[in-house]
This record gives C-alpha cells, sequence and structure tokens, in this order.
C-alpha cells in the first residue's frame, strides 16, 4: 500500500467520489432512485457504515452492537433540538460527543475479548440499550413513542415563537428536509469519507490492519493493541452517532427500535456486502440495501406485469408468480439471495468484483503486471 | 559485561516442574545457545524471558531493569526483541509494511495516535524499512503480501522485523526449525552477518550444525536444570551431556 499511494491519488479519488455523490440525483434517476428521501438514506447509512468499517474492515473487530451508538446519536440530537433550537450543527456536534463518550465506555468493557465473545458482549450492550431506552428510560426517550420536538419545548436559540407548522430543522433559514437536507447529508458524508481516507492512510490505519492481522506479533513489537483498538472503537461509535444524527436532522424524531439488534445486524450485511476493508465497499454495500428496501419492496403484481408482459401468457403465468416471492413483501429474500451469492464467489465483497473486472481489463489489454500482490481496492 | 541475569528461576505446570532453580547470565555482544533434550524447559524458559510466562520464583533483570511481572511490550520498549519458532509476521500485509510497523514502534512507542498523519510522506520511516528489507535480500519483494513466502523468506522477514528495531538482545527460538538444509545456511550466514553488529543473541537450538556453527558459548538444559555450561568444544567433549542429550553417542 505505501508505495502505491499518495496525496495526489488520494486527492483525485476524492474529488471524482464528491462529484459522484454530489450528482447522485442526476445519474440515479433513471433507476428511479434519485428522490431526496431515498438518497439522504444512502448517505446516511453510507457514513454508518463507512464508520463500521473502521473498526471492522480495519481491526477485524466484529460488533453486533452499533446502533446503540446510532441511537445514542439520534436522542441525543432531538435533545439539542428541543433545548437548543433547530439548528442542525449543534445536534451534530452533540451526538458525535455523546456517542462517542458512550462507545469509550462499552468498548473498555468489550475490547477486555475478541473474537465471538467482543460480538456477544457487544451484542449484549446493545440490547440492553435498546430495553432501557424502550422502557427504563422513559423520561429521556419517550419509550415506545418515540422523542419528538414539541412547540413548548425551550429552544434557547430560535425561542419557542408562535410560528405555525411542523418543526423542522433548518441551518439558518435552509430547511433541512427535501434536497436541502440531501445535501446536508451528502457534505457530512464526505467529510466522514475524508477522515476515513486519511485514517486508512495514516501510522494509526497501519496499526489497526496489524491488530487484525497478527497481536502476538504486535505484542512482541513493543505495541500495546488494546488503546488501539479502543481508539478505533471510539472513532466508528462517533461515526455512527452522526448518522443517527444526521436521521433526526431530516427527521426530527428519534425511536427506541433504531437501536434494534436488526440494525446493527444490516450495517455488517452493508459492510460486508460491499467490501470490508475497503474504502468505497460499505457505502455501496448501503447504497445497495437500501435501494433494495426501497425500490424492490414496492414492486407488485401490476408492475410484474409489466415486465413480463413481452412473454407469453402460458409462461408469464408462473413467471409471474415466481418471482413476486422475490419482489414487495418478499424483497429480504432477493437480498439473501444476493447476500449467498456475494460471499460465496466474492469474499471480498462487491469491490472485489470491481477490481476483478479491472484485471480483466488490464490482462486483454496486454500490461499483466507478474509477481504483483493482489492489491485491495479503493 | 552482563547484559541479562536470571536468578533462580522456578516454573511448574501443574505437578510437572518445568524449571528447577536456573541461574543463567549472557554476556553483551556474544552468542549464547541453548540446547537440551525435548521438554527440557528451553521454550519455557525462554518464555520466562520474555514475559510470556511469569516465573513463580526468581528473577529476571535485562541490564538494571528487571522484567519480572513486565508486559511483554514493554519487554520489547526497552530493547529485547524475540523470534519465534514458526516466524511470527502479519500475513496479510506487505513486506514493506511488515518491517514499517516495528520501525515505528520503535521510534513512536507504544501507542501513539495519528490519524491523520500520511503514512507514505513518513520518508523516515520508509527508508528504514527498505534498508532493513536489502539487508535481508528481500527488497524486491516488498508489495508481495508477505503469506505467501517461503518459509526460508518468512524467517528472515521476521529477522528484519527484529533488526529494524535495533535490539539490544534478540531471542531466536528455534531459528531453522523446519527448513530445508539450504534454507538453514542461508539463514546461518545471515545470523553470523548481523552478529558483528553488537547484537546479544540467545538461541534456542536442535540442530547441532547450527550450534557450533554460530555459539559462543553453550548452556544445556536437561528436565528443568542446567547440566552443564562452557564453550562449544568443551560441551561436545562433556561426558554428562551426551548422556542426556546425546544418549551417548558421539558427536
Amino acid at each position: 500500500m505505501s508505495t502505491r499511494t499518495s496525496p495526489a491519488r488520494d486527492y483525485i479519488f476524492f474529488a471524482i467520489f464528491s462529484v459522484a455523490v454530489l450528482t447522485m440525483p442526476i445519474w440515479l434517476e433513471p433507476i428511479g432512485a434519485g428522490y431526496p428521501d431515498l438518497l439522504q438514506k444512502f448517505a446516511i447509512f453510507g457514513l454508518f457504515a463507512t464508520g463500521f468499517n473502521i473498526l471492522f474492515g480495519l481491526t477485524g473487530y466484529l460488533s453486533f452492537g452499533h446502533a446503540a451508538f446510532l441511537g445514542v446519536g439520534s436522542y441525543t440530537a432531538v435533545w439539542t433540538f428541543k433545548l437548543l433550537g433547530m439548528n442542525p450543527i449543534p445536534a451534530v456536534i452533540m451526538a458525535i460527543i455523546a456517542s462517542g463518550i458512550f462507545a469509550l465506555a462499552i468498548g473498555y468493557v468489550s475490547l477486555r475479548r475478541s473474537g465471538i465473545y467482543f460480538s456477544i458482549l457487544t451484542l449484549a450492550f446493545a440490547q440492553m440499550s435498546y430495553n432501557l431506552a424502550y422502557s427504563v428510560l422513559t423520561p429521556i426517550t419517550n419509550g415506545e413513542t418515540g422523542l419528538r420536538v414539541l412547540r413548548s419545548d425551550p429552544r434557547l436559540f430560535d425561542g419557542n415563537g408562535g410560528q405555525e407548522g411542523p418543526l423542522i430543522a433548518n441551518l439558518f433559514g435552509v430547511e433541512m428536509t427535501g434536497w436541502g437536507g440531501f445535501y446536508f447529508c451528502a457534505i457530512i458524508l464526505l467529510i466522514g469519507f475524508f477522515i476515513a481516507q486519511r485514517i486508512f492512510r495514516s501510522p494509526f490505519g497501519i496499526m489497526l490492519r496489524a491488530v487484525k492481522t497478527n497481536q502476538n506479533r504486535m505484542t512482541y513489537t513493543g505495541l500495546n493493541p488494546r488503546p488501539y483498538t479502543l481508539a478505533a472503537f471510539v472513532i466508528s461509535g462517533m461515526y455512527a452517532g452522526l448518522a443517527g444524527a444526521l436521521m433526526c436532522i431530516t427527521d426530527p424524531l428519534a425511536g427506541a427500535e433504531r437501536m434494534q439488534w436488526t440494525a446493527s445486524g444490516e450495517v455488517v450485511l452493508m459492510t460486508i456486502l460491499g467490501g470490508a476493508g475497503t474504502l468505497l465497499g460499505p457505502i455501496f454495500g448501503a447504497a445497495l440495501i437500501k435501494y433494495f428496501e426501497n425500490i424492490f419492496s414496492a414492486f407488485n403484481e401490476q408492475t410484474l406485469h409489466e415486465i413480463f408482459s413481452f412473454l407469453p401468457d402460458f409462461i408469464e403465468g408462473p413467471v409471474i408468480s415466481v418471482a413476486g416471492l422475490f419482489v414487495g413483501e418478499g424483497w429480504h429474500l432477493t437480498l439473501g439471495v444476493l447476500f449467498m451469492l456475494i460471499v460465496i464467489f466474492l469474499p471480498g465483497g462487491l469491490m472485489e468484483g470491481v477490481s476483478r473486472i479491472g484485471k480483466l481489463f488490464k490482462r486483454s489489454s496486454g500490461k499483466s503486471e507478474p509477481n504483483r500482490a493482489t492489491a485491495p481496492a479503493e | 559485561m552482563e547484559i541479562l541475569r536470571v536468578e533462580g528461576v522456578n516454573k511448574s505446570f501443574g505437578g510437572l516442574r518445568a524449571l528447577n532453580n536456573v541461574n543463567f547470565s549472557v554476556e553483551q555482544g556474544t552468542v549464547h545457545a541453548i540446547i537440551g533434550p525435548n521438554g527440557a524447559g528451553k521454550s519455557t524458559f525462554l518464555n520466562c524471558m520474555i514475559g510470556r510466562l511469569i516465573p513463580d520464583t526468581g528473577t529476571v533483570k535485562f541490564g538494571n531493569i528487571s522484567l519480572t511481572g513486565m508486559k511483554p511490550y514493554e519487554i520489547n520498549q526497552v530493547g529485547v526483541s524475540r523470534v519465534f519458532q514458526t516466524p511470527e509476521i502479519f500475513a496479510e500485509l506487505t513486506l514493506l509494511e511488515n518491517v514499517i510497523i516495528p520501525t515505528m514502534a520503535k521510534r513512536d512507542g507504544q501507542f501513539s495516535l495519528r490519524p491523520f498523519k500520511r503514512l507514505d510522506a513518513d520518508r523516515e520511516i520508509l527508508d528504514k524499512a527498505l534498508h532493513m528489507l536489502e539487508d535481508v535480500g528481500l527488497a524486491e519483494k516488498k508489495d508481495v503480501i508477505s503469506g505467501s513466502l517461503s518459509r526460508g523468506d518468512k524467517r528472515r522477514l521476521e529477522l528484519a522485523m527484529c533488526l529494524s528495531q535495533d535490539p539490544k538482545l534478540l531471542l531466536l527460538d528455534e531459528p531453522t526449525a523446519g527448513m530445508s538444509r539450504a534454507d538453514t545456511n542461508n539463514t546461518i550466514d545471515l545470523l553470523k552477518r548481523i552478529a558483528g553488529r553488537g547484537i546479544t543473541k540467545v538461541v534456542i537450538e536442535h540442530d547441532m550444525h547450527v550450534v557450533f556453527s554460530l555459539a559462543d558459548k553453550v548452556t544445556v538444559l536437561a528436565q528443568g536444570t542446567i547440566i552443564a555450561e562452557g564453550k562449544p568444544e568443551e560441551i561436545k567433549g562433556d561426558p554428562r551431556v551426551q548422556e542426556a542429550y546425546l544418549g551417548g553417542a558421539h558427536l
């Protein structure tokens, strides 16, 4: 890596990525994903998965409790709205701080173990947090109803004025719904991506990869793995908290279900699907899963009829009844099949597929480079 | 001058007495071999020195620092490096990265959080790491993932990793175990070459060929006790050693 990377290449890569993210509304239009609600989700979950990847992709510690930080970030953001006003910037800052402290506490305990025991510990903590938020801490979290901003809240900076309409976050007059919300999330995603890129290239990043490869050698090399893993855990917890805050910025409501284990599992799927340990992979994975969730689940019998209308009737019937299992309510089935195919045939995720295609092109143009190590894709 | 002094070390596992009142010292700048039959307690002894095991009683002193009770990474930070029986390397990283890590550990200590510094701009570390790879003859393979190396090359890489830290004391646990004759000879040559740099070495070895071509002094361990100590020639002729270790056969 260290001989193949250079600041210039990274800046070009980042510039291309930025343009791609900011023009998503245009180039995702043809596949039906060019609307703000979905694109906000792409950006938010892309950020969540990017942070998760700093822990899982680099150090190999598989956390099954990252949704807890998402929840903490959400609740903190809503409380900041309630107390300080509807500007998203204090909400973002407070959410990062709160989830960082929370991650420090959970990480300090969980990182005493590794492998499956670490995963179980984080899962246990996340479920505890979920149950606390759902019942015991009702005064803070408002239990199953979910926490929302009320007209009667103090909102120190924008006052409890008598303006009408629903309360939504706004950044100096720009409302954080629709396209405004998307661009706010996209810019935060870009900042998060930039930081992740720097971490990947830093001495700290290589130490995290050392943790994943051989902790024994690391210890006998004069390095203490614990603070490295803890730092990675806290950083990825902060990313999760930030993602949670963005959810509330685009829709100021925080519910306990956000902390459930299914949400923790989802980010694991996103990261593995896209390619753990790569920079772009988790973002691809997040976008793909959110796309399936929103587009495939909206398909119904009628849409299928339109797609397969070119087939003769006696074939169309069975085809639609089989395909019908995989859309609408059954979109999870499609996702499951896709996930299995990728894990079996492309263990490195979508990014491995991309780098394999890239290699094919290189070989066919007759410029094969012998004896070159398989570089992890960007 | 003594660099390492082990006094009265005992270690038991359950009812098994692995080390029985072992006293041992290493002179600075020498190569000191520890030999003994299987189960003699050689590896236990080494593990007690490096902090992997804590001796039941006794002390291990490195210069005037007491190593007993220190963590392995603290022991490394004071200047003790270790080569393992099976090469312990970062198998998923490239050769250059493998050497960069110990080089940075030596310079920056056991933990340093610099998430925004660029590694590829750190010329000092890169040059040093590349130089170490050249030193063991692996510079051409610097971008290869190290897990794909042959065993002999992995050993050389591990040595480069240890040497990049300029250790004062290098502990080698059977550095030629499982190697072909050619690889063994290459390793001996490499060890001889680095012997001139004033790095003190403690070698555990089965292969007499290796021991007698490297060691300045030999200690023989059998059933947890030291039964003989001296120059290689003296050890060769010692009847007790031949009895315990070689089953009476003549060298």
